[in-house]
C-alpha cells in the first residue's frame, strides 16, 4: 500500500494498464511532454513514448473521433478532456457514434475508449471550468458514466475502465485531486493522506463498474451523493450527528438500483446531493426510482441538494456551492417530516 | 445611393426551368494534368486541387502520366461491378417503391467513386464509406442477399433490425459501419490509420464524404489530424455538386475547390474527373502510395454528378432542372468506361447487354432469396428481444427489465 493524492491514483492505474497490455494508449491536450494541465498523465510519455501518450490539436471532436477510429483498429484508447466544460465539442462524436456503435453494426463493431475529464466546482472556475455535466451523458444509452470520490476507487475504478469494453466517461471531480473537500472553503485544506480512501495498492485491481459503496452505515435516514458531495454530505451529517446512512454512487450508469433502495427501504429517509443543476439533473433520475420502488416505505418527501439552475457563477461560487449548510438543512427537514 | 446589402446569397446556375449550366466546372483535357512524385511537397503540387486529373479523352482513350495502365481483364471487372451496382440500385429503388423496403439511396451516376476507388486498394486496407459507396461493398465480396437483408430489416439482418436501409457494414471486407450522421466517419478513419500507424502495419484507411458535408467540423478535424500525424489516410470528398436541395456553393464551393481545402493544412489535395474510372483509380493508387511510403494524407475531391435523387424521399425535380444529369460535361462513368473497352476492341454493345441481363438475372434471384428470410409485411420477423442487445457487451439489469416490460404487451 502507499499513500496517494486522487491525481497520482488515476496516474497509476494508467501507469498499470499501459504497462500490462500495449493497446492502451493515452492521447489529449497538453497531456504528453507536459503530463497534463493537473499533471495526471505525468511521466507516461517518458516512460511509453510519443507513439503512445499524445498530445493533440485543441479539438475535442477529433480527439473523441480519432480515439473511436483507434479503438475500431485494435487499440485501447484513455482520451483526456483538459475539463468537462470543453466535452462539448466531441459531443456528437460521444452520443451519435462512441455509444451506439456496438449497437448500430450489432456488435460488428465497438470502441472501448475510456475519456476521462476533471469536473466540478470549488477551484474558483468560473462557469467554464467547474461543470458537471454527469445527467447530459447519463441520458445516452450505451456509454457507462463513472465518478469517484477518494483515491482508492480512483485508480480501481479507471483500470476497470480502461479494461471494460463498453465505452466510459470517467469524470474526475477536480476539488477532491488533492484531498477530501468537506465543503467549506475556510477550512485549511486536508491532505488524502490523512483519509484511509488515501491508502492505495501498489498493483492492479478493480473497483467494479455499476456498484455503490456504502461508507457509512446508519439508520435515520439515507444520504446518496457522488464525485465531492460525498464529502459533504459526511460533513453536514457529523454536524447534524445524525446516524446517516451515506452511500458513494461512484457508477452513475450502470446504476446500482439494489444497493440505494435497500438502503431507502431500511431508513425510510433520503436526502440525493450533487453539484450539478437541479433541473432535469442526475438527482431526478434517483429520486423518480426511489419513489417507484421505495414509496411504501418512505416515511418523508425525498429531497434533492443540488447547484442552483445557472451557470456557475466565478464571484459566488460559495453562494451557489450546495454545501454542509444547505445539505444539513435538506437533512433537517427530511428528518422533521412524519 | 440606393442601400445594397454586401451579403452574397449563392445560387445555383440553374432552377426548374431553366437550362442547365456547368460552365462554372473547370475543366482540364485528358492527359494535361502532370503526376508528381508520391513523396513531393503538397506546396510543390497546389495546381492538382485547381486542375481536373482526367484519363479518359473524347474518343475514349486512355492519355497521359495519370494513366493507371491496367490490364483489360481488371478494366472488365471495374466495369462489372459499376454495372452490378447501377443494376442493383434501379431494382432496390424499385423494392421502396412497391413498400417492400422503407428507404433507399442510389449512387447513379457515381459508381466509379466506390469501384474504382476501393479497386486501388488492397483489401486489407480499412474503408470508412458513407451512405453512397455501395459499390465498395460488392467490390469487397459482400454478397447481395446480406446487403438486402439488411435493406429488409429481416432476420438475416446484419444490423439486426436497427438501422436504415443503406447503413452496411463487412467485418471480412474490413468496410466500417455507416452512422446516418453526416462526416462523422472522417475524422474516425484519420484515428484508424493513427492506430495502423502506431502499430507499425502497412495498412491505411479510405474515406468517402459528400461535398455537403464537408462543411461540417468533422472534416476539418479529420484534415487537421491527418496532417499533425501524417496518418496513412486517403480523404475522399465526393463533389456530387448537390446536398439534397443545397448545391456546392453553401459548402463553400463558389470560392475555392474542395481539393483546395488540402492544401490549407498541408496535405496534396487533388481534383479528378470522378466519372472517369481510370482517374479515379490512378489518383487513388498514388495516394495509397504515397501513405504507404509514410508521406502522409491525400484528399481527393472527386467531381461527379448525383444523377438520382437524394434518397426515395427526395425529387430533385422540385430544384434543379429536369435534363440537368444529361448535361453534366463528365458524362457517366460507366458509358466512359464501356466506350474506353470498346475503343480497345475488348468490349461491345452486345457483350454488355448480356452482361446486364445477366447481373439483371442476379440481383432479381438474389431478392427473391432474400425475402424468403422476411420483408417487413410478411414472413419471419426478428425477436424483438434484439432490440435491448448490443447497447453494451452484457445486458444491465435495466434492460433486462425494459424487456421483461415489452414481453408483457407492447402498444
Amino acid at each position: 500500500m502507499a499513500q496517494m493524492n486522487m491525481i497520482q491514483a488515476l496516474n497509476a492505474a494508467m501507469d498499470i494498464t499501459m504497462t500490462r497490455d500495449p493497446s492502451v494508449v493515452v492521447l489529449g491536450e497538453d497531456v504528453g511532454y507536459f503530463g497534463g494541465v493537473f499533471r495526471v498523465t505525468d511521466g507516461l510519455q517518458r516512460k511509453y513514448g510519443v507513439h503512445r501518450v499524445l498530445d493533440t490539436p485543441i479539438a475535442e471532436g477529433g480527439i473523441i473521433a480519432a480515439s473511436i477510429g483507434m479503438a475500431v483498429n485494435g487499440l485501447r484508447p484513455v482520451a483526456e478532456i483538459q475539463f468537462a466544460d470543453y466535452i462539448y465539442p466531441g459531443y456528437d462524436q460521444i452520443v451519435s457514434e462512441l455509444a451506439r456503435l456496438r449497437y448500430r453494426s450489432a456488435g460488428a463493431f465497438s470502441a472501448p475508449v475510456t475519456i476521462r475529464t476533471p469536473c466540478g466546482g470549488g477551484i474558483r472556475g468560473g462557469q467554464t471550468h467547474s461543470q458537471s455535466p454527469e445527467a447530459l451523458f447519463a441520458h445516452v444509452c450505451g456509454i457507462k458514466v463513472v465518478m469517484p470520490s477518494n483515491p482508492y476507487d480512483a485508480k480501481g475504478l479507471l483500470i476497470a475502465s480502461i479494461e471494460d469494453d463498453d465505452p466510459v466517461l470517467f469524470l474526475e471531480p477536480k476539488r477532491l485531486y488533492n484531498g477530501p473537500f468537506d465543503g467549506d472553503p475556510n477550512k485549511p485544506a486536508v491532505p488524502w493522506s490523512t483519509h484511509p480512501k488515501g491508502e492505495v495498492p501498489d498493483g492492479h485491481y478493480h473497483v467494479p463498474l455499476g456498484k455503490a459503496e456504502v461508507i457509512r452505515e446508519g439508520n435515520a435516514l439515507t444520504i446518496i451523493a457522488y464525485g465531492t458531495m460525498v464529502h459533504v454530505a459526511e460533513a453536514a451529517a457529523r454536524s447534524l450527528s445524525l446516524d446517516a446512512e451515506i452511500i458513494d454512487v461512484r457508477s452513475i450508469v450502470p446504476l446500482d438500483v439494489e444497493t440505494l433502495c435497500r438502503s431507502v427501504a431500511k431508513t425510510g429517509r433520503c436526502v440525493i446531493a450533487h453539484e450539478a443543476t437541479r433541473f432535469s439533473g442526475f438527482g431526478a433520475e434517483l429520486t423518480a426510482t426511489i419513489q417507484e420502488r421505495c414509496f411504501w416505505q418512505l416515511e418523508a418527501p425525498i429531497q434533492r441538494v443540488c447547484g442552483y439552475d445557472t451557470p456557475y457563477p466565478h464571484a459566488f461560487e460559495w453562494e451557489y456551492f450546495p454545501g454542509t449548510q444547505r445539505v444539513a438543512r435538506a437533512l433537517a427537514a427530511v428528518m422533521e417530516a412524519r | 445611393m440606393p442601400h445594397t446589402s454586401r451579403l452574397h446569397v449563392p445560387r445555383p446556375p440553374s432552377r426548374p426551368g431553366e437550362a442547365p449550366d456547368f460552365g462554372y466546372v473547370r475543366l482540364s483535357p485528358a492527359g494535361a494534368v502532370a503526376r508528381p512524385d508520391v513523396a513531393a511537397s503538397a506546396a510543390d503540387m497546389e495546381s492538382l486541387s485547381v486542375d481536373l486529373i482526367r484519363v479518359l479523352d473524347d474518343e475514349h482513350r486512355a492519355q497521359g502520366p495519370w494513366n493507371p495502365r491496367l490490364d483489360v481483364a481488371e478494366l472488365q471487372v471495374g466495369l462489372r461491378y459499376m454495372l452490378l451496382t447501377r443494376v442493383y440500385d434501379d431494382r432496390m429503388l424499385k423494392t421502396q417503391r412497391q413498400g417492400k423496403i422503407s428507404f433507399y439511396m442510389k449512387s447513379t451516376g457515381e459508381e466509379a467513386v466506390a469501384v474504382a476507388g476501393t479497386m486501388a486498394l488492397r483489401p486489407t486496407d480499412m474503408l470508412f464509406p458513407s451512405y453512397r459507396q455501395q459499390g465498395a461493398y460488392l467490390v469487397r465480396g459482400s454478397a447481395l442477399v446480406d446487403l438486402m437483408c439488411q435493406l429488409l430489416s429481416n432476420t438475416r439482418d446484419m444490423c439486426k433490425g436497427r438501422q436504415l436501409p443503406v447503413m452496411y457494414h463487412s467485418v471480412p471486407g474490413r468496410v466500417f459501419s455507416i452512422s446516418g450522421n453526416l462526416a462523422t466517419q472522417f475524422p474516425q478513419s484519420v484515428g484508424w490509420a493513427m492506430a495502423a500507424a502506431i502499430k507499425g502495419s502497412d495498412d491505411l484507411a479510405s474515406s468517402w464524404i459528400g461535398e455537403g458535408s464537408s462543411a461540417e467540423a468533422d472534416f476539418h478535424h479529420a484534415l487537421l489530424f491527418a496532417s499533425v500525424y501524417r496518418a496513412p489516410v486517403i480523404l475522399n470528398v465526393v463533389n456530387n455538386q448537390w446536398a439534397i436541395s443545397t448545391f456546392q456553393g453553401y459548402a463553400g464551393g463558389e470560392q475555392r475547390s474542395f481539393a483546395a481545402r488540402g492544401p490549407g493544412y498541408g496535405i496534396p489535395g487533388l481534383r479528378v474527373d470522378g466519372n472517369d474510372f481510370l482517374a479515379v483509380y490512378a489518383a487513388t493508387a498514388w495516394a495509397a502510395e504515397r501513405a504507404r511510403r509514410g508521406a502522409g494524407s491525400t484528399l481527393l475531391e472527386l467531381v461527379t454528378y448525383r444523377a438520382a435523387a437524394h434518397s426515395s424521399s427526395d425529387d430533385p425535380s422540385r430544384y434543379r432542372p429536369r435534363d440537368d444529369a444529361d448535361r453534366w460535361p463528365l458524362g457517366d462513368p460507366v458509358e466512359r468506361l464501356k466506350q474506353h473497352l470498346i475503343a480497345l476492341g475488348e468490349w461491345s454493345e452486345e457483350r454488355h447487354q448480356a452482361l446486364a441481363a445477366e447481373l439483371d438475372a442476379r440481383v432479381a434471384a438474389a431478392w427473391k432469396e432474400a425475402t424468403t428470410y422476411g420483408t417487413q409485411t410478411d414472413g419471419p420477423r426478428l425477436d424483438p428481444d434484439l432490440m435491448f442487445e448490443d447497447v453494451f457487451k452484457e445486458l444491465p439489469q435495466h434492460l433486462k427489465e425494459q424487456r421483461d416490460d415489452m414481453h408483457r404487451g407492447r402498444g
